[in-house]
């Protein structure tokens, strides 16, 4: 059993970056810890990849309202948690994401229109699991906890030192399933990370009445689960703090639990409307947060980026919303047949039934609309 | 070789041990399947022989076990998860039907399922609330899962090795009152794959259509029913709920014309209907009477000492079997003066 000490969180949220771009000295718990502002080089990295992913962001949320999306949880305002972990992850790593994490994947490295099939609706996960060593993002609540717990002990007992993510939201920590996730983790010493996106709601509910734990960070310590928090729009912060976790859970420590504290500055989703549980006096606050706003300052003001650059990765954010809006823009091919095709290795006899009904109902109305002379199906 | 005495209990414990020792990826994870072996001791000796890395006591939540499975599974592994009894089960619900059965489908066929739920079900043994449910009907009803119920030692054994192997996720429910049924049996054997069903029992006027639990008491029917009735009962055990053997039942039926559905499970919107409608739809110019079913009572699984009363008996049985309109006379069981009596 772990000292109750090494588990315990900070007391405050660590932060490396002020809200001004202005460097923070780490506290002494802190250092100890091993978190140092990153490198010039590394944050440049988090930076670039924040402006993508948030024109990413703003423009999956554009084509919700062309109607090319069923609809899109918007990350903005957790830029920093949505990328400098992804960075930080290596090459055998898995990631275990949720609805609201399309940035993290982008992020990721896979194609934004794979990203999106599934809000797209022509398939439920468009992007290969196996190939891109991510689960499918994970509607239901904090079950995916749970799966990370056991791929991270599956991926130790293959004698690798890869990890697994698993990101999740400040309501999910209610549920049973990321109690069990910390639990089996610890259990079995497997190499998992759990990060909390605290965004402060869960759709409506504030996080004031989904716990009276101190920092859900703490949840983490009934568990021997290493716990920590961090300023989740603070991306020095959150890059140092997931980088510390990894080593510890890579060196066979067992897991770790991270909450940033973040903001979502969108409503839940785009169906959603926030002015009826939140005020815009709120939200203000929280724009002078805004971790992108804030890293480029700093590298700005070390002297690390200049307009130029800034100017060429704004063309690149563009580029990458301008390909993905004419990709959304044509009508995604689906087919029918394929219904039947991953239910079982084998379709059963009764799909094998179900889907020679379907093959004719096909032909029937491909048959009609080329002015075939069949008579007409009683639908 | 010559045959033993094996119980159905002890062709399940070979059959996961003969598992662990084929396939290094087959990993065996519940509650207190380690030292103690299950309280059914269905993993006797497991721990002890293949290392407690291999038949593992994980912490006490269902949820949490079948969610490990499918990471698990991610990684390439074949877990074998038993549930201590089937309404020890329901924590998991959401895992087994949200994504266990799902997985393959929702990645188009990257991340496939290869987990086995091994779930102890059904009454008859005088278990206490919670420990005697008739839970396969949630399991039939959710696209994705095989559901399979052995009800004889050989079956125990084939079935257990062949859904471990299988790449998609199988309940495997196993009828807690034939644990210590037995058989001459050699091991390994083999027999009929999974999605078919075998006739236990010849006969020419009724089949009779039944699963795991109650097996035994539907050849116990037949018997009877050929001593004191003159009825030539075909038994069919379906083995296999979950791919469903309509061929199979359809060809009994056929032959005899009459079927009576026999599953222990509550009736209303069960594996008995689902049969019943079937055969209806199959067989109805071969049918010389309705499909009827028998069953357990529509109420929550009852104490110990009333479990008699919900259980299909055999009078009950032949009770039905006796509507089967024998004389070509209407059934009059139901008729608006027995009704309104």
């Amino acid at each position: 059993m772990s000292e109750i000490t090494d588990l315990l969180p900070c007391p405050e949220p660590v932060q490396l970056l002020a809200a001004d771009g202005t460097a923070v000295p780490p506290t002494e718990q802190a250092r100890e810890r091993g978190y140092a502002m990153p490198a010039p080089e590394d944050l440049l990295a988090v930076w670039r990849a924040m402006v993508i992913g948030r024109r990413f962001d703003a423009q999956a949320t554009a084509l919700t309202k062309q109607g090319r999306l069923a609809v899109y949880p918007s990350s903005r305002g957790q830029d920093a948690c949505q990328v400098a972990p992804i960075l930080a992850l290596g090459e055998q790593d898995w990631l275990f994401p949720t609805y609201r994490d399309s940035m993290a994947l982008v992020t990721h490295g896979i194609d934004p229109v794979e990203v999106l099939t599934l809000l797209r609706g022509d398939w439920h996960c468009g992007y290969d699991p196996q190939a891109r060593r991510t689960a499918p993002q994970c509607t239901p609540l904090a079950t995916q906890a749970v799966h990370a717990a056991g791929a991270a002990h599956g991926l130790a007992r293959r004698g690798t030192d890869a990890l697994a993510l698993c990101l999740i939201g400040d309501g999910a920590t209610s549920e049973g399933d990321f109690h069990e996730g910390l639990n089996f983790a610890a259990v079995f010493e497997a190499p998992a990370v759990f990060l909390v996106q605290n965004n402060k709601y869960a759709i409506s509910v504030p996080l004031a009445k989904q716990t009276k734990a101190p920092a859900l960070a703490y949840k983490g310590v009934g568990y021997g689960v290493r716990s920590e928090q961090v300023d989740g729009n603070d991306p020095a912060a959150v890059l140092a703090v997931m980088r510390a976790a990894y080593e510890h859970t890579r060196a066979g420590h067992g897991p770790v639990l991270v909450e940033a504290h973040t903001y979502r500055m969108e409503a839940h989703t785009n169906a959603d409307d926030a002015t009826r549980y939140r005020t815009q006096d709120e939200v203000d606050e929280w724009t002078g947060q805004d971790p992108i706003v804030r890293l480029q300052a700093y590298l700005v003001g070390q002297g690390h980026l200049d307009d130029a650059r800034i100017e060429q990765v704004r063309a690149e954010a563009e580029d990458l919303a301008a390909d993905l809006r004419t990709r959304m823009n044509a009508e995604p091919a689906v087919e029918p047949l394929e219904l039947f095709e991953h239910v079982y290795a084998e379709p059963t006899p009764q799909l094998a039934e179900q889907r020679e009904l379907v093959r004719h109902e096909l032909a029937a109305s491909a048959s009609a609309a080329h002015g075939g002379t069949e008579t007409k199906d009683t639908q | 070789m010559s045959t033993s005495t094996t119980t159905y209990a002890k062709a399940l414990n070979t059959a996961l041990r003969d598992a662990l020792t084929a396939d290094p990826d087959v990993l065996i994870m519940g509650e207190d399947v380690g030292a103690l072996g299950g309280v059914f001791r269905i993993t006797d000796g497991l721990t002890r022989d293949f290392g407690e890395d291999r038949c593992i006591d994980t912490p006490l939540a269902e949820a949490g076990i079948a969610g490990f499975a499918v990471g698990l599974a991610m990684q390439g592994f074949r877990p074998v998860v038993e549930m201590q009894f089937d309404a020890f089960g329901y924590p998991a619900f959401e895992q087994v039907t949200s994504h266990i059965a799902k997985m393959r489908n929702r990645t188009r066929g990257a991340l496939p399922m290869p987990i086995v739920i091994r779930i102890p079900y059904a009454g008859g043994i005088g278990g206490v609330e919670h420990h005697c449910d008739s839970s396969e009907g949630y399991y039939v009803h959710t696209p994705g899962l095989h559901v399979v119920t052995p009800a004889t030692p050989a079956d125990a054994y084939s079935l257990l090795r062949e859904s471990i192997e299988s790449d998609d996720p199988v309940i495997f429910m196993e009828p807690k009152s034939q644990y210590y049924s037995k058989a001459e049996l050699e091991l390994p054997t083999t027999t009929e794959p999974i999605g078919r069903s075998a006739v236990r029992r010849e006969g020419s006027d009724v089949t009779l259509v039944t699963y795991g639990p109650q097996l035994a008491t539907a050849l116990k029917v037949a018997e009877v029913a050929a001593a004191e009735e003159d009825w030539d009962v075909e038994v069919v055990d379906l083995r296999t709920l979950v791919p469903f053997d309509d061929a199979g039942v359809e060809a009994s039926v056929r032959k005899t014309g009459r079927a009576v559905v026999l599953a222990e499970a509550q009736s209303f919107a069960g594996m008995g209907a689902e049969i019943a409608a079937r055969v209806q739809e199959r067989c109805f110019h071969s049918l010389a009477a309705p499909v009827l079913r028998v069953s357990g009572l529509d109420i929550p699984y009852p104490p110990p000492k009333l479990e008699h009363t919900h259980l299909p008996g055999v009078d009950r049985i032949l009770d039905t079997i006796a509507r089967l309109q024998w004389d070509d006379e209407p059934d009059h069981t139901h008729t608006p003066a027995e009704v309104s009596a």
